[in-house]
């Protein structure tokens, strides 16, 4: 009977176990945000992220092991943006029909989400270069992390502020949107990407497959508007410092 | 399966070469995306034949988030102080942006006579 700190040695150096317990994390929170009726409270990325945070706390793990075998998963992101065209494709007679709503409801919500957060943020006394990484956050993560490097920003807090603003998206659409008695699913969607990119997107389509695609459609737009933006608000931004 | 994949990571390579042959400030993937999308236009057929995978990985679009979210619990306890005050930045700007984007989605939709 072999010692289980050899077996664990092994695992845990290994790909397989941290990618199986990325999966089954994934499995769990998805199986938690079905059993509640499907409430956007019970977010699963966050459940996932939750419990594999407490799992690498545990086991005493370096996030760097964990991603040795979590990249496989990370890698798909890109495939899967591309396969975005799909249903944006299947909705070219709705993108046809609201070209004109669509970018200005782009420019709106763009605008608002960098121009607010920083105004909260200095209203609340953040310094500078919380501010400068806080800009681009609503941006698709690749995105987000190229502009706040070239604009000062800290990429790597940064990338914390856009998964914060992605999770916080997803789980306050769909309230929101009620709230406000919103039923035309183009622009529910349309605005959370722009919003909240991926991850909101990712819940759209949990909710509609109209709202998905127009979610996508705001998160692309608004990859290319924060990279053309945020480099012209950001010297505004210090001159004020 | 393989084909479709195949198709996918073609395009998304297409992009990253694209990007940094032109120094693009756009991602890679986002270029693959259009440049499928103008195929797509082009060949409606490809649409159609790719549409299966297509479905499958974006109904599974959270998972691929999970390993940057956990990415994120390195960062948390650098907040400090300024955790509470980003939290409120983050929330805030969110729900004005979600706001701002979908009403002027909809006033323009009505101002313009789109169905």
């Amino acid at each position: 009977m072999t010692d289980f700190s050899e077996i664990w040695t092994y695992l845990a150096a290994d790909p397989l176990l941290w990618l199986t317990l990325t999966l089954a994390a994934y499995g769990l929170g998805d199986a938690a945000f079905r059993a509640s009726g499907r409430k956007p409270i019970i977010n699963p990325v966050l459940i996932a992220v939750a419990l594999l945070a407490i799992l690498l706390r545990l086991t005493d793990t370096s996030y760097a092991t964990y991603f040795e075998g979590a990249k496989f998963v990370h890698f798909m992101l890109g495939p899967a943006t591309v396969a975005l065209a799909v249903p944006l494709y299947a909705n070219l007679h709705h993108i046809k029909a609201t070209a004109l709503p669509m970018i200005a409801a782009l420019f709106a919500g763009s605008l608002t989400a960098m121009l607010s957060a920083v105004g909260i943020g200095m209203a609340l006394g953040l310094d500078r270069d919380l501010l400068l990484a806080l800009l681009p956050k609503s941006a698709t993560a690749p995105v987000a992390l190229g502009v706040s490097e070239a604009i000062g920003g800290s990429p790597s807090l940064t990338a914390v502020l856009v998964i914060t603003t992605g999770i916080t998206g997803a789980i306050i659409a769909t309230p929101l949107l009620n709230a406000l008695g919103i039923k035309d699913w183009r622009a529910r969607g349309f605005a959370v990407g722009v919003a909240s990119h991926g991850i909101g997107t990712a819940r759209a389509f949990q909710v509609n497959e109209t709202a998905g695609a127009f979610s996508g459609i705001g998160m692309g737009l608004n990859a290319v508007l924060t990279a053309l933006l945020a480099p012209l608000i950001a010297p505004w931004l210090l001159s004020l410092y | 399966m393989i084909i479709h994949l195949t198709i996918l990571l073609g395009f998304q390579l297409f992009g990253e070469v694209a990007a940094r042959a032109l120094s693009l400030t756009l991602p890679g993937p986002v270029i693959g995306m259009t440049a499928l999308f103008l195929s797509c236009i082009a060949i409606p057929r490809l649409a159609t034949y790719i549409m299966p995978t297509a479905t499958v990985l974006l109904a599974h679009l959270s998972l691929l988030f999970v390993p940057a979210g956990v990415g994120v619990i390195g960062h948390l306890d650098k907040f400090g102080s300024d955790g509470l005050a980003l939290g409120a930045a983050i929330i805030g700007s969110t729900v004005l942006a979600i706001v701002a984007g979908v009403l002027t989605f909809i006033g323009v939709r009505r101002l313009t006579g789109a169905p």
